[in-house]
């Protein structure tokens, strides 16, 4: 039992706007009241807000695995040592399971979705998962390079059922496209697909019509998180072309659109892009099914990460230093490169404004909601100052002036862009709005029956400071985090969604398991109760 | 007497003793020396635990008994002298950044990694990755010098990106590699692929190398700045004749991988 008692309660999903109240926590629920002698928290002068849902981050799985293993100089430079509480680990901008727990919990965040794991490293996932304590985490199963489903698009053959047992096999919790035929192609050879209607060689179909397959299968099935698209020809000047292409032919189905800033490019390939930001706010302003999450970049080091393998290796003719890039087989294609933005640099901080462009124009918070693609376009420990970003004008402008004029120019920032993110927004589209898109009804909100997960902020005028450090993160009814540490760590929960599918569909896979796969139909599925166990599992058919 | 610290026998694993320093020690009072932290594998220990502490603290520091499997000994020093009456572990020297560390003897693998100055003098000889960049890193050796009396192994100085690496004896493999800029001389030969993928830099031959085809020749000539380097590298006890401080080099321009802003210098004679 624990009442949290006369903070300023910011719960956008119920309405509540920064009024006076107690918020009470039992049995890892919020509940209506509690007895007067409940232990409480005196949160006068304090902001209370749900826990934090981050709806695209990569923390856990073989790509983030080798990018740790990439890049032993972050680990040197940021060492725990073990503690009463925690275990020892390293940060970084891809930081160890633990610590990614550790710190996810310190920065309020209390629910996280790793947002690419090919079912065949599904394993790897989940016992990464199993050990990034705290926060409970849910993860996307990739299926945009999918050999096996390619062939059943082609033929018109179940691929509702296909999807369906994707995920059941996998333990995940949604559906994951990233350039869809895109990465097939570029395994054919240095190759990638530039638009919708192009040929994956061989093998009959086009992005578009993996698009629309997939889409209506998750429709179909009801998935509480709608198809997650990263588009094709991210990173390429006049791409939001693209992207348009790609909402348009979703145009009455759900979809979200992973870290649309790095999609949202103006001008003609390969040469200098411009913001396209307000055309793509603007189809989104006029699509209710639609929604995106920003993929803010910020400057500083991060670790480029993604199954997107032809951009990796573009990434890396950039940097000229370390890389990673590898194929799974019949699945996906996967690339790491390290990298550092700068505000010096003209697409960085073009990259830079766009995202910013993407925030400030953005008229419903609920759909278009904050990332910054971890560790993609930076660490996730910086979003507080992102925050201070979209609330502090001045501070925005102050940094605007820093930055590569000639990109700020290519935009509408230079506008002065008089919005500044309230409390309230904040709490949409870090909390609320994720929770929402996830389809996670416990989450996001301090309605009664909601999940116990509750941050508590000092007022601060420096809204980085303030977001940095939560003087309370509670998880579960629990109190985590106390005057800004580690109180206890207990682990998340495993958040999958619960799909049925027809049995008969493994006689369908067989064959195609038998042409493209080297493990056989029996050993691939999920079945470790160690790494399926414990956890809470989202019904799907509830969406609409 | 010099503050002394002599090992009283060799540990079962790898000691580390990161900041193991004079300029750390000299404010320090004895017993405060004696509780510091070292780490025997990965069981935290005192100081006291394998060194006899003798001798006063001020800007020199002995280090004596048979330190082979003593890790990271000076690292990370700014001022004073640090000496080694034996042979040192790995990473001795490493991150130093001034001051003067000297080891009598042999000297380990990854010895003055990532330094930024001061200078290392060994006079026995130096194990890989002498003066190179910790695992992940771009750029190596920074800054400072080191001088090495005897042979040093495969991959000296490698991403060095400034600084000055003098060897009296023989180069292994891959000496130079991935280098950014800075200096890397030997008197003895060199092994195979010297230079292999420098951007920017010299590597000074005065006896066998074997080139990588991806090098090309430029020119013969007398570089100014290297008779000053050799004249400053003879003043610290490299035994360089008048003939090579006055002679003639061919240039040979690389990695042609890379940028070809490097160079690697063939003494060619003094006529």
């Amino acid at each position: 039992m624990l009442r949290i008692a006369q903070g300023r309660v910011y719960d956008p999903a119920n309405g509540i706007d920064g009024e006076v109240r107690d918020v009470c926590l039992d049995g890892g629920r919020v509940v209506e009241e509690l007895p007067s002698h409940a232990p409480r928290i005196d949160a006068r002068g304090m902001v209370v807000m749900p826990g934090g849902v981050d709806i695209h981050s990569h923390i856990a799985g073989p790509a983030v695995n080798a990018a740790r293993k990439l890049s032993p100089e972050e680990h040197r430079a940021d060492v725990l040592d073990r503690t009463a509480t925690t275990r020892s680990g390293t940060g970084g901008t891809v930081p160890s399971s633990f610590t990614t727990g550790y710190r996810y919990a310190l920065l309020g965040y209390t629910t996280v979705v790793e947002a690419a794991t090919p079912p065949l490293a599904a394993r790897h996932t989940l016992a990464e998962l199993r050990d990034t304590p705290i926060v409970d985490a849910a993860f996307l199963v990739l299926m945009g390079n999918n050999l096996s489903l390619f062939e059943l698009i082609r033929d018109g053959g179940p691929v509702t059922e296909a999807v369906a047992w994707l995920l059941d096999a996998a333990g995940g919790y949604g559906v994951k496209l990233v350039n869809p035929g895109g990465v097939e192609m570029w395994k054919h050879g240095n190759r990638n697909v530039t638009s919708l209607d192009d040929q994956v060689e061989g093998l009959g179909v086009t992005p578009r019509r993996v698009l629309e397959a997939v889409a209506t299968s998750v429709d179909e099935l009801g998935l509480p998180h709608p198809v997650h698209v990263h588009c094709n020809n991210l990173g390429v000047a006049g791409n939001w072309r693209t992207t348009l292409d790609t909402l348009d032919a979703l145009e009455g189905r759900r979809a979200h659109l992973a870290h649309v800033q790095f999609h949202a490019y103006g001008g003609t390939p390969g040469k200098r892009p411009r913001s396209s930001a307000p055309e793509l706010v603007e189809h989104l302003a006029a699509h209710p099914e639609h929604s995106a999450d920003v993929g803010q970049v910020m400057f500083g080091p991060a670790t480029t990460m993604t199954v997107d393998a032809p951009v990796s290796a573009l990434l890396r003719e950039v940097t000229g230093g370390k890389w990673v890039n590898a194929d799974l087989e019949a699945e996906t294609g996967c690339g790491i490169v390290p990298f550092t933005y700068r505000e010096r640099n003209y697409v960085h901080a073009l990259q830079w404004a766009i995202g910013l462009e993407l925030f400030l124009l953005s008229r419903d918070p609920w759909r278009v909601v904050l990332s910054t693609d971890h560790p993609n376009g930076g660490s996730f420990l910086s979003y507080p100052r992102l925050i201070r970003l979209l609330m502090d004008r001045e501070f925005r402008n102050e940094q605007i002036g820093r930055v590569n004029k000639k990109a700020i120019r290519r935009t509408v920032l230079g506008d002065d862009l008089e919005r500044e993110y309230t409390l309230g927004e904040i709490a949409i589209i870090t909390r609320a709005g994720p929770a929402r898109l996830l389809g996670l009804a416990d989450k996001g909100h301090l309605g009664v029956g909601a999940d116990a997960d509750v941050t508590i902020y000092s007022e601060h005028e420096d809204r980085e400071q303030m977001f940095a450090t939560p003087r309370f993160v509670i998880k579960g009814g629990r109190v985590i985090v106390e005057e800004g540490e580690l109180r206890e760590a207990p682990a998340g929960d495993l958040l999958r969604v619960a799909v049925d599918h027809d049995e008969a569909i493994e006689r369908t896979l067989a064959p195609l398991f038998e042409e493209h796969y080297s493990v056989q139909l029996a050993n691939y599925p999920v079945r470790e109760p160690w790494l399926l166990e414990p956890a809470r599992r989202v019904p799907a058919g509830g969406g609409r | 007497m010099p503050l002394t610290l002599t090992l009283r026998e060799p540990p079962a694993v790898p000691l580390e003793t990161e900041g193991l320093a004079p300029d750390r020690l000299a404010s320090l009072r004895r017993s405060e020396i004696e509780a510091l932290t070292v780490w025997h594998g990965n069981e935290r220990a005192q100081l006291a635990d394998f060194f006899a502490v003798s001798g006063d603290g001020d800007e020199e520091l002995l280090v004596e008994g048979d330190v082979r499997r003593v890790k990271f000994l000076g690292a990370g020093m700014t001022t004073g002298r640090l000496t080694v009456a034996r042979d040192a572990g790995m990473h001795t020297g490493a991150d130093m950044r001034g001051g003067e560390l000297v080891v009598e003897g042999d000297v380990g693998d990854f010895a003055g990694t990532g330094m930024r100055g001061g200078r290392l003098v060994v006079h026995g000889s130096a194990g890989h990755q002498l003066g190179g960049a910790h695992p992940g890193e771009r750029a190596g050796m920074r800054g400072g010098e080191i001088l090495v009396h005897g042979d040093v192994g495969d991959q000296v100085g490698a991403g060095l990106r400034r600084g000055l690496i003098a060897v009296a004896g023989r180069a292994g493999d891959g000496a130079g590699l991935r280098m950014l800029a800075g200096t890397i001389v030997a008197l003895g030969r060199f092994g195979a692929a010297a230079g292999a993928d420098m951007r920017r830099g010299t590597i000074v031959a005065m006896s066998d190398v074997t080139l990588l085809p991806t090098f090309t020749y430029a020119c013969s000539y007398r570089p100014p700045f290297l008779s000053l380097y050799l004249r400053h590298l003879r003043a610290l006890g490299l035994p360089l004749t008048d003939e090579q401080i006055e002679g003639r080099y061919a240039r040979w321009a690389g990695d042609g991988l890379e940028l070809r802003r490097g160079e690697i210098l063939i003494y060619e004679g003094n006529e």
